[in-house]
């Protein structure tokens, strides 16, 4: 089996995001990037793949700036074997992305895609859903369980509520819940051996995709923000102010 | 305009989401919903009487008796020509659901939207609520996913809305669902509830949540949980408030022993009231609480349930 990785470099998830004055985004120079978290859990999925024998093969696919081939490293360092880079510096939507996705799976052929929910950056949560569209495959999305056998997969899914089971026809494109693992680190050896490891660089228009966008951000402003209110003395205090002056309970 | 509304329902009612959604779809123009089930009739009546719904149409099939993406996509793909926008949801079964269709209409879809500005010009926040992003659609047809808190509840009125059957689509065979594990609950769900209180790190483990269970009982509230406390294994992933898990805006929510990470305040920092109890003065989520006490939870907690008894 052959399975196909595709990774989104972010804003870090712990920096605080400041939005730019003019109103056209956030501030990403001098912020730290990192791999999109959920595209961590998709890479631990499959190198666990890769190495209880369920893989032979495990590609990482990042699309994005020349910097994205950092981020690639990172799952190589994990335990992919090879990377595949689609350069390009426009800020891509989800739709684009899974027709470049679609692009390189058809000429990979890989029998199972895995990604992440959603991006932390514009949380769109479609990717996935939009490449097995694409390519008219099942989709196992939010997925906290994944196995397979007999050409099937099954997948426990994150729902509102509780969980619930699919199996689905392989090949498949799956997207990771919080639950489905816990990503390594790399150790120091693995991030030399990850140096080593080839990537393959292409562009959109190499891979023939319009990647057009279809939205026009107007403006990007800060949240409306909460005053802080009154630091109360004790519970005696807390429960007089939320039945008389909050009159919530 | 016309818009199409993608029911989510459970067979026997429609789910709370829905209820917004359709409110978000009339400020858009004449509301269809559809309603796809297996025996579902109850559901289709039941939108019927909404405010703001001029038609039910009703696919009632064996193959609609989950909601699968793969089966479900086909449907709205036969009908997608009749309208300006298809809404959903931005519960699981529209986040799972809505990108399929987009991407086989070639549509780029807006996704979990907080305002309506014109009809082809949305608000949704990104970065987990740090940003609200305004964007404009080039799309033919608008595919939108609705945060259901940042739009009203439509109400059941007299209205009578027509209510049609429709032909079923051709089940793809690419899934099939095997089981759902519910978590049983007495209490309301994370995303209807009026009140809720939810525990963090500093519950320090599972059984802890004891605690907070008593106060929600008093105060019919549901129990929720920081990212940080499902991460530890403390409560199961459908406990979690924030951007990866549940958006809400209750009238009263309790946080405790939560310290405020940005992820979490993006998905409570809508609600009414914010009460915060935390041992550490510094912890963030005192600069969103109204009120705020600093105290050992293991102490407040127990006292708060006898205050409230009293």
């Amino acid at each position: 089996m052959k399975v196909l990785v595709a990774i989104k470099r972010v804003i870090d998830y712990n920096v605080k995001i400041r939005v730019k004055s003019d109103e056209t985004g956030v501030e990403t120079t001098n912020v730290k990037m990192s791999m999109n978290p959920f595209d961590e859990i998709a890479v631990e999925e499959g190198v666990r793949l890769r190495e209880n024998g369920g893989a032979e093969e495990l590609i990482a696919v990042s699309i994005g700036p020349k910097q994205a081939q950092e981020t690639i490293r990172t799952a190589l360092a994990m335990g992919a074997d090879r990377g595949i880079h689609v350069e390009t510096d426009d800020d891509l939507e989800p739709l684009a992305v899974a027709k470049l996705l679609k692009a390189i799976v058809d000429k990979e052929n890989p029998d199972l895609v895995v990604l992440g929910k959603q991006a932390i950056d514009d949380d769109s949560n479609q990717t996935g859903q939009m490449l097995a569209a694409l390519l008219g495959w099942s989709q196992g999305t939010f997925a906290s369980e994944l196995s397979m056998s007999d050409g099937k997969a099954n997948v426990t899914r994150e729902i509102d509520g509780g969980l619930e089971t699919i199996q689905i026809n392989m090949p498949a494109v799956v997207t990771t819940d919080l639950r489905l693992n816990t990503p390594r680190y790399a150790s120091l050896p693995n991030i030399m051996k990850a140096k080593k490891k080839p990537i393959d660089e292409s562009s959109p228009a190499d891979l023939g995709v319009d990647i057009s966008a279809r939205l026009t951000t107007l403006k990007v402003t800060e949240p409306s923000s909460r005053e802080a209110g009154v630091i109360v003395e004790d519970v005696a205090e807390l429960v007089d102010k939320l039945k008389n002056e909050a009159k919530v309970i | 305009m016309t818009v199409l509304v993608i029911a989510d329902h459970d067979n026997a009612a429609l789910k709370g989401a829905t209820f917004n959604t359709v409110t978000a779809a009339a400020e858009l123009g004449d509301v269809t919903i559809l309603v796809a089930g297996s025996d579902c009739g109850a559901v289709a009546e039941e939108a019927s009487k909404l405010s703001g719904i001029t038609k039910v149409l009703v696919a009632d099939d064996a193959q609609y008796a989950n909601p699968l993406a793969e089966v479900f996509a086909p449907l709205v793909i036969g009908m997608a020509g009749d309208y300006t926008h298809i809404l959903a949801s931005a519960t699981t079964f529209g986040k799972n659901l809505l990108p399929r269709i987009a991407a086989l209409l070639d549509v780029q879809q807006i996704s979990e939207i907080t305002a309506i500005q014109s009809a082809d010009t949305f608000e949704r926040p990104i970065y987990a609520g740090n940003a609200v992003a305004t964007v404009q659609s080039s799309d033919a047809t608008k595919l939108i996913t609705v945060r259901a808190t940042a739009f009203e509840a439509a109400v059941a009125g007299d209205n009578a809305a027509e209510v049609t059957a429709i032909d079923t689509s051709e089940n793809p065979g690419l899934s099939e669902f095997v089981s759902t594990e519910l978590t049983k609950s007495d209490r309301p769900e994370l995303t209807a509830a009026r009140v809720i209180i939810s525990g963090g790190r500093g519950m320090q483990d599972g059984e802890n949540f004891a605690l907070l269970e008593k106060v929600a009982d008093i105060l019919g509230a549901a129990v929720g949980a920081s990212r940080a406390a499902v991460d530890s294994g403390f409560v199961s992933n459908d406990y979690q408030v924030g951007q990866t898990g549940k958006i809400v805006a209750p009238e009263l929510y309790i946080a405790v022993g939560i310290s405020g990470a940005i992820q979490h305040l993006a998905g409570m920092k809508d609600s009414k009231v914010i009460v915060a109890i935390n041992k550490d003065e510094e912890a963030p989520i005192f600069q969103v609480a109204d009120y705020g006490l600093v105290a050992d939870l293991f102490k407040a907690v127990p006292e708060l349930e006898i205050e409230l008894e009293k």
